[in-house]
């Protein structure tokens, strides 16, 4: 898939981000959140587009859950579809558990904030920097969506997300063989092809337990080592992020 | 002074410091180990960048299991190379193995796939003017993903590798291979991996530090020269030991305690 065309210039200005859950940074990386703020600053922005992420999960904790929860949740705040792969026998059963991002702050106390102006005292040389603080929330709350959400996990997702065809949920026990769900997922990847154009759509991909043992392909090795390598070349020809967790025992093969 | 010029440590192990003459690897076998917490694909396009300096006539013909060509493109520009102008002047020839899978469930099927790569890639090799023939280096990166392609029968991937070095017997190529050493650290008898051990001529190893992370040190490289004329005519292994770090443009190598 390389690239055919000659390249004018080595270095083109970054587009304005026009859709909200995607964030440009200078040397051409896109990223998109990973829905757990302090986990996209230890990462340096969040999850770059096309990288497939390995999370393996603690025999103790369902911590990968939260990542995993985080992480749809996140797509769809943004409106990125999203596909989501389980072992259960009934996967859309776990879309009700996402949780609902929390409401910022400065929407609830926009009307708040003049009255109580008045009320501070504030010492002479600060008011001035208070002044410009105030137009800059102003300017920013206003139709601008965050990059990464915080999510209030005691609140599920409302149905409005949850809508369209946005969410496709696949059971791992129907597939027999990993080629079917290969298959499954480059139809959904060719959604988002890579291309130089504008970014339009970027897509999602949460895979849960992909070596559980209730699946019939769970012994197969090298066919999950197959399919992880193939999902990997069809995320670098796409724009889209794959989160994949693995049970403990995977490692010890 | 430019620093993509002039040699560094890694250039003068290897013997690519020698600025004109005969393609230093020709006929040898470069072996490149490393792991995860280490990466050692930047000694692949440290070789690819000195293969494709201006002043000399090498062609390089690259089996790409892991990287996308616009991946390798954007670090060897970073590098000072063009790949993209090289590749349209019959230098730099990629062979995009990425979505490459040949299961062993035929047993012809299984090989089809690896046999038909060998015989394009030894059709360019024959194909290729009489002068370039000399300074062809074929670069296979990486060959554990060609294990994982062919479904784990490393029979099939070794049998590749075999059928490639005959080229470098025959034609004089440089064969130059990557290879993940911790995958097989936990078996007991890491037959593939020391397959290609016995099979190199020159092994890169990457490591990380044995004192663990730091931020100016990436980590420690070996170079082990098999079967090198020594001084009185003899022969002999030579091993440099240095450490590096990855930098933005380029990647600093440097003896513990110094910085360059």
């Amino acid at each position: 898939m390389a690239a055919n065309k000659t390249r004018t210039s080595s270095f083109s200005a970054a587009p304005s981000s026009q859709t909200p859950g995607i964030k440009f940074v200078p040397n051409g990386t896109i990223f998109v959140s990973s829905g757990i703020p302090d986990l996209d600053k230890i990462l340096g922005g969040g999850f770059p587009l096309g990288s497939l992420v390995m999370v393996m999960e603690d025999a103790e904790a369902p911590h990968h859950m939260l990542l995993l929860r985080n992480f749809m949740s996140q797509g769809l705040v943004h409106n990125q579809p999203l596909l989501y792969a389980s072992p259960a026998k009934d996967p859309r059963e776990f879309l009700g558990t996402l949780p609902s991002p929390v409401l910022s702050k400065d929407d609830k106390s926009h009307n708040k904030d003049p009255e109580q102006d008045k009320g501070l005292r504030i010492a002479w040389q600060y008011k001035k920097y208070f002044g410009e603080n105030q137009q800059n929330y102003d300017s920013h709350r206003v139709g601008k969506q965050e990059f990464c959400n915080d999510f209030d996990l005691r609140k599920p997702l409302e149905r409005q997300f949850l809508g369209g065809c946005r969410v496709d949920c696949v059971s791992l026990q129907n597939f027999s063989n990993l080629g079917a769900l290969q298959d499954h997922c480059a139809s959904f990847l060719a959604q988002f092809p890579r291309n130089d154009d504008n970014i339009s759509r970027v897509g999602r991909l949460a895979i849960q337990s992909l070596c559980a043992p209730q699946c019939g392909y769970s012994t197969m090795e090298w066919e999950m080592l197959s399919f992880i390598r193939s999902l990997k070349g069809m995320l670098r020809s796409s724009y889209a992020v794959a989160v994949i967790t693995f049970p403990s025992f995977a490692i010890v093969l | 002074m430019d620093p993509h010029r002039s040699p560094n440590l890694l250039d003068e192990a290897l013997g690519l410091d020698q600025s004109a003459g005969t393609w230093p690897l020709g006929g040898r076998v470069v072996l490149v180990e490393d792991c995860v917490e280490t990466s050692g694909s930047f000694v692949l396009y440290q070789i690819i960048k000195r293969a494709l300096s201006p002043n000399s006539s090498n062609v390089v013909i690259f089996l790409a299991f892991s990287h996308s060509f616009s991946h390798i493109d954007r670090i060897l520009r970073k590098l000072g190379s063009n790949l993209v102008a090289q590749r349209d002047n019959s230098r730099f020839f990629f062979f995009d193995m990425l979505m490459l899978q040949c299961p062993e469930g035929d047993e012809r099927k299984g090989k089809d796939g690896l046999v038909e790569l060998y015989r394009k890639v030894q059709t360019l090799v024959s194909s290729l003017p009489e002068d370039k023939k000399k300074c062809i280096t074929i670069m296979v990166d990486d060959v554990s993903l060609m294990e994982v392609a062919t479904n784990g029968s490393s029979d099939h991937a070794l049998d590749f590798l075999r059928y490639c070095h005959t080229l470098t017997s025959e034609f004089g190529c440089s064969l130059v291979l990557l290879n993940h050493e911790d995958i097989y650290s936990g078996l007991l008898r890491p037959t593939f991996l020391l397959q290609m051990e016995y099979l190199a001529d020159v092994m890169v190893k990457a490591e990380p530090l044995a004192t663990g992370l730091a931020s100016d040190v990436h980590g420690q490289m070996m170079v082990l020269s098999k079967g090198v004329c020594g001084k009185p005519g003899n022969l002999m292994n030579k091993m440099h030991n240095f450490q590096f770090r990855i930098k933005e443009n380029t990647v600093e190598y440097f003896y513990p305690g110094r910085r360059t």
